[in-house]
């Protein structure tokens, strides 16, 4: 369960005009969502009738039965207390690695990838460190930090800070030297050219990896949770492996998946705003792509 | 009063590349011409011959090697002050509207955010761009960006302007706008100008004077006064009688070294 640090790079910046006649042809969307909604139907129905006959449901579950452990944390509550105290506690593990660790990946990434000499001495050991398996870190950190925030916050900050580090490095790396170079003529000093050419031309790269790290900081919360708490969605589907649970599993992988689905969502948005000067791309291939 | 020394000067600049391989390329040879403050000088020689390099060493940009670069005859160690120049490439930053753009030289010298951009309103309407400012770099075409780089350029009042092959990838009549544009613009200006190109008619129709230079590495083979009266009209001065013994004159000179640059190129080839 090592992830690997993925280059996820941005999209090319192209001319209007060139991509113009590239632009696939749509479907119309009633067609596309009328499928979607039977492919669902025809998956769920058909687990829930294989459940009825030779699928023993004690292992598999149903979706029947994964709806009603839904209804019921949502209106009992779960072992554990509110079903929103849960997703409180971890997506506010995840959100503080995830600002911490993309902070973190960003200053330095930008930093070492300006500065060939600090990237040259530095080499040897991020790739070292990057293929360290790091969620074993996150025993590590239940023993330094305790049963408590700090270390699930910990193992998210780590997965987080080398998914976004590499982006950041790489989008630093490769600006564009002809702009530096001009911004340089026009009267630029050091600072000005870090903040009005190399951050913005980085921007997409770091975007690009902010869209994977927030799954990992997802991620590195809930293998914290699973190695030792007293709250949060891990814990929950801990507990449910525990009892045979196999409906709790699913209705907690499920929660988790919306979560991780609105929090793309924001980020898409934020990415918009950020990037509103790029031509109107493809983004039919990007929307096609989740 | 003594005379003023010349706007630039090149003595003997010899410059030495290391290849990816670890072989030495000789980029230019014992490089030396002067430009005066005013002058339009164009650089022509054969593709590869290491021209642009001259632009490189005399901005600062990159050091010289052997030999000495002068601006307003002081020693060249960093960009010096008041100099512009114009990019082979597009140099326009594509996060920033045409208006922002055109208005980082000042922002970048500390000029106020409302200043800059009034001074830019007006560089953006004289190389004719009113009512584009808020328009980003990819909703414009090449000639349009190129205007934006021009504006973008001459908005610090550059008395030392180089320009690289800054109209190589227009198409013909949109070329012939952009020099009557710049000729227009830097008509006044008093601007040393230093213009790299391998357009002979390019070449002649804007300068005062023509440099030619030999097949890599490059030296300067023969310097060509251009006598055509200004103010100059491109599409016009270039069926001009005088204008077409300067042709001959430039393009004799220039052959041999097209010959010699074909004839590596086929030999590399085979």
């Amino acid at each position: 369960m090592q992830p690997e640090a993925v280059a996820a790079a941005p999209p090319p910046v192209e001319d209007a005009q060139a991509s113009a006649p590239a632009r696939r042809r749509r479907f119309p969307a009633p067609k596309i969502t009328v499928t979607r909604v039977l492919l669902v139907v025809l998956w769920l129905g058909s687990w829930e009738v294989a459940t009825a006959g030779w699928l023993d449901p004690f292992y598999y579950s149903r979706p029947s039965a994964i709806w009603g452990r839904l209804v019921d944390w949502f209106t009992k509550g779960t072992a554990f207390g509110s079903i929103w105290e849960q997703i409180g506690v971890t997506l506010e593990e995840a959100v503080l690695g995830f600002a911490a660790g993309s902070l973190a990946g960003i200053v330095l990434g930008v930093l070492l990838g300006r500065g060939r000499f600090i990237a040259e001495v530095c080499a040897p050991f991020i790739k070292a460190a990057n293929a360290i398996p790091r969620i074993v870190l996150a025993s590590l950190f239940v023993i330094w930090f305790g049963l408590g925030m700090s270390s699930k916050v910990a193992t998210a900050v780590v997965l987080v800070f080398f998914a976004v580090f590499f982006n950041a490095f790489q989008g630093a790396r490769e600006v564009d030297r002809t702009l530096v170079d001009n911004a340089r003529i026009l009267g630029a000093n050091p600072r000005q050219i870090l903040t009005s050419i190399v951050l913005p031309s980085a921007t997409s790269w770091i975007l690009a990896s902010l869209h994977v790290a927030f799954g990992f900081a997802l991620i590195g919360a809930i293998v914290g949770e699973y190695t030792g708490a007293d709250k949060g969605l891990g814990l929950l589907i801990n507990h449910a492996q525990g009892t045979f649970d196999a409906a709790g599993i699913y209705a907690g992988m499920i929660i988790i998946t919306v979560v991780a689905l609105l929090a793309e969502w924001l980020l898409t948005l934020l990415e918009r705003r950020l990037l509103a000067w790029r031509p109107p791309s493809s983004s039919a291939a990007a929307d096609a792509q989740i | 009063m003594a005379e003023s020394p010349p706007a630039i000067e090149l003595r003997g600049v010899t410059k030495r590349f290391r290849s990816r391989d670890g072989a030495a390329h000789t980029a230019t040879r014992d490089m030396s011409f002067t430009v005066r403050q005013g002058e339009f000088v164009s650089v022509v020689g054969p593709t590869g011959c290491g021209k642009s390099t001259s632009l490189s060493v005399i901005s600062g940009l990159a050091p010289a090697g052997e030999g000495e670069v002068l601006v307003h005859g002081r020693p060249v160690t960093g960009i010096p002050d008041r100099l512009g120049y114009m990019f082979q490439q597009d140099a326009v930053l594509p996060w920033r509207t045409v208006l922002d753009n055109v208005a980082a030289g000042p922002r970048y010298r500390g000029a106020p955010k409302r200043a800059a951009r009034e001074q830019a309103a007006d560089w953006v309407a004289r190389v004719g761009l009113a009512g584009f400012e808020r328009y980003y770099p990819h909703q414009l075409s090449g000639g349009m960006r190129k205007r934006v780089a021009l504006a973008q350029t001459l908005i610090n009042e550059p008395s030392i302007l180089l320009m690289d092959e800054p109209f190589g990838a227009l198409d013909v009549q949109t070329r012939e706008h952009m020099q009557d544009l710049l000729l227009e613009l830097w008509s006044g200006t008093r601007a040393a100008v230093v213009f790299v190109t391998h357009d002979l008619t390019e070449a002649i129709a804007l300068a005062d004077t023509v440099v030619v230079m030999t097949a890599a590495p490059a030296t300067v083979k023969d310097v060509v006064r251009v006598d055509l009266a200004r103010p100059r009209r491109v599409e016009e001065i270039r069926l001009e009688d005088a204008f077409l013994d300067v042709y001959r004159r430039v393009w004799d000179s220039l052959r041999e070294e097209v010959e010699i640059t074909r004839a590596r190129g086929a030999r590399r080839a085979a």
